[in-house]
């Protein structure tokens, strides 16, 4: 128990709660109105799915800043597919802007598998690229409501047991990928090449692999987020997602994930995504003006960073300790206890 | 140590920063012989007005990118230098006054990222992502969506007049003037040598005496001192000072500077290189511009060349190491 409550996430769910309390003491309606109930589920469920990808790519110590680029060249792709096919079920629609999205990671993680070369500047580069070639096939058309059906639109706000579908799908985005993330082999070799990936290499793993499969996940997940923004806004123009990338490596640095690697979960991204849309929604209700809400967001953000290295300080000393008096039985002190709160993961405390 | 087997102007001319400008020279030749209407005057005007704020960024940034670390945060600070700018003009403050102090908290943020990424170890890319939206945040919170115009004409005037009866806008001296400050700095000091040390090791860096914190605390100062300047002359440029101003154009200057062959790793880059990647990001939009191409082929020729600029040395890398590794085989097998 004192385990689950010392991990990094139970400080941002903590936070959230807090937020969620406060205003909801300044207005009652913020969570205890219908509206209110589904704005605060709703809101975050695009970034939250892309926050979960993004996660996996950056704990490879890799990144994806491509994201919002792949996200509204997908959005556009799958309202274009309605307007030209109005027939095509949903299903078709959504698996071609995943796929779609798939291979769009794809490039990005050949290029930088094999030409072993940074996945900042590549990503860099393909955001512009991406968004190039969006922004040559809408030109300045627009998809508007009208174009799509409006089963799908209604996806985009429609409940279930009172919870919102695009949540649901994002919770189960969550589910699935925090699972495999922490039990299976291939989950656990994404973190060990993030820690060390010479090491990695020296060990056999599949390092190449295992980052196509990152950076196909985080395309794909980009993908179903366009999607998920076509039914949400009901309007794609060539713009979408502009300036995405940085909101969600923000969520995911803030959800606790080091940016170089090798730990955090996609749970923290996750929560680190519905904290700072929230924050962002919270503030016009306790008064501040919602044109304040970024400096908000980037002051969250950086107190993160510094906060996680204070803990990581604090753990390489202890552990330094136990190292010298002998292994304790401490509530959390064994050795090798990693952020993830697994034991025997190797963990860069120096870093 | 290498020993230069090489005569000196192979060493000067066949570098990563040569192939930059070569590209550039070519781009501008066939511009103007292909595109109608780019070898006029005009067209050297507004391009050394359009490519000012990002050419002014990318030079303290080419060093930053050099130590191997990253100022994500330039293009908040041109939006924020531009409130402040725009809100003292507004408070009947002298713009003598209102650059300077403008000027000074780019400055302050400048060391801000400079001091959590240097005394607080903290990795920058994450750091400046965070400052990014804060100093964009604090621009768009003071001003909101209102704007401050009517700057008085001699000044908007100086941003954009030429010199005399040339081409060259007379900011042209002052863009002169900065890059061979950079590039002394860079190229001919020894804080420009502790600057590339750091970015081949800092380690070692540190245990040969640099003072590695301090180094990166001035080149963050510098580099938001340069971007405020930057946000001031984007202010007079088009007479408007707004918090969105220059969103997103921290994305153009790293483009740049890694085109320029500066390497994201640190250890390795040249001012020359980085001014003509500026420069050749300029030349293509301008052209395509001219042609009537919109901006989004300009998006996806920048992106690629982006890309290649950092793959096709590495594949170069790849078959040359592979070479040798043949040609060593060859010579021992006569050994034998």
């Amino acid at each position: 128990m004192t385990n689950v409550l010392r991990r990094r996430e139970a400080g941002i769910a903590l936070a959230l709660l807090i937020v969620i309390g406060v205003t909801t003491a300044v207005q009652p309606g913020f969570l205890l109105s219908t509206g209110g109930w589904r704005d605060l589920l709703l809101t975050p469920a695009i970034l939250v799915v892309l926050a979960v990808g993004q996660a996996v790519v950056v704990i490879t110590r890799n990144v994806d800043l491509s994201v919002g680029s792949v996200l509204g060249l997908t959005a556009y792709l799958t309202g274009r597919l309605f307007l030209e096919a109005p027939d095509l079920p949903i299903v078709v629609v959504t698996l071609a802007a995943v796929v779609t999205g798939t291979l769009l990671g794809l490039v990005n993680g050949a290029i930088v598998a094999f030409a072993r070369v940074p996945a900042l500047v590549i990503t860099l580069g393909t955001l512009y690229v991406y968004r190039g070639v969006t922004l040559t096939w809408a030109g300045s058309d627009r998809i508007d409501a009208g174009d799509m059906p409006r089963t799908f639109l209604g996806l985009g706000t429609r409940q279930v047991l009172g919870i919102p579908v695009l949540t649901i799908v994002a919770a189960v985005v969550l589910a699935a990928v925090g699972y495999y993330m922490y039990t299976s082999r291939g989950g656990r070799q994404l973190y060990a090449i993030g820690s060390d990936p010479d090491a990695a290499a020296l060990q056999g793993l599949p390092v190449r692999r295992r980052l196509l499969g990152a950076f196909a996940l985080g395309g794909a997940l980009a993908g179903l987020a366009g999607v998920m923004f076509a039914a949400r806004y009901g309007t794609v123009s060539s713009g979408a997602g502009t300036g995405m990338e940085l909101q969600v490596v923000g969520a995911v640095v803030v959800g606790g994930v080091a940016i170089f690697g090798g730990s955090g979960t996609v749970a923290g991204a996750a929560l680190g995504a519905m904290l700072l849309l929230t924050i962002n929604r919270a503030l016009p209700v306790v008064g501040i003006p919602d044109f304040w809400q970024r400096a908000v967001v980037g002051a969250l953000i950086i107190g993160a960073i510094a906060l996680d290295r204070v803990l990581a300080n604090r753990r390489a000393r202890r552990l330094a300790a136990e190292r010298d008096t002998g292994p304790t039985d401490g509530a959390d002190g064994r050795p090798g206890d990693g952020a993830d709160g697994r034991p025997g993961d190797s963990e860069d405390v120096t870093a | 140590m290498r020993t230069h087997a090489r005569p000196w102007w192979q060493r000067v001319l066949l570098t990563r920063e040569m192939l930059t400008v070569l590209i550039l020279v070519v781009a501008w030749i066939v511009a103007s012989a292909v595109v109608r209407g780019f070898d006029g005057p005009l067209t050297i005007t507004y391009l050394v007005l359009d490519v000012a704020p990002v050419l002014l960024i990318a030079l303290p940034m080419t060093l930053i990118i050099a130590t191997g670390e990253i100022d994500l945060s330039v293009a908040s600070v041109v939006g924020l230098s531009s409130v402040t700018f725009g809100l003292l003009y507004q408070a009947g403050l002298g713009l003598g006054v209102a650059l300077l102090v403008s000027v000074l908290l780019g400055a302050v943020c400048g060391a801000v990222n400079g001091a959590l990424v240097a005394y607080g170890g903290l990795p920058s890319l994450a750091v400046t992502i965070g400052s990014l939206a804060l100093y964009r945040g604090l621009a768009v919170g003071l001003l909101g969506t209102t704007a401050v115009t009517g700057f008085p004409d001699s000044w908007t005037d100086g941003a954009t007049d030429n010199l005399g009866e040339s081409p060259y806008p007379a900011i042209t001296l002052g863009l002169l003037g900065m890059i061979a400050v950079f590039a002394v700095l860079l190229h001919a000091t020894p804080f420009g040598r502790n600057v590339l040390d750091i970015g081949r090791s800092s380690e070692a860096a540190r245990f040969s005496g640099v003072d590695v914190k301090r180094t990166l605390l001035i080149l963050f100062v510098l580099s938001g001192a340069v971007s405020a300047l930057a946000g001031v002359y984007y202010t007079l440029r088009y007479g408007s000072a707004r918090g969105d101003n220059a969103t997103g154009m921290e994305l153009q200057v790293v483009a740049a500077v890694l085109l320029g062959g500066v390497s994201i790793f640190g250890g390795r880059g040249a001012v020359h290189g980085v001014v003509a990647g500026v420069l050749l990001i300029g030349v293509l939009g301008s052209a395509l511009r001219l042609e009537g191409v919109t901006v989004n082929v300009i998006n996806i020729v920048i992106g690629t060349a982006l890309v290649v600029s950092v793959v096709a040395p590495r594949i170069a890398g790849g078959m040359r190491v592979r070479r040798r590794r043949a040609a060593g085989r060859r010579t021992q097998g006569d050994g034998r």
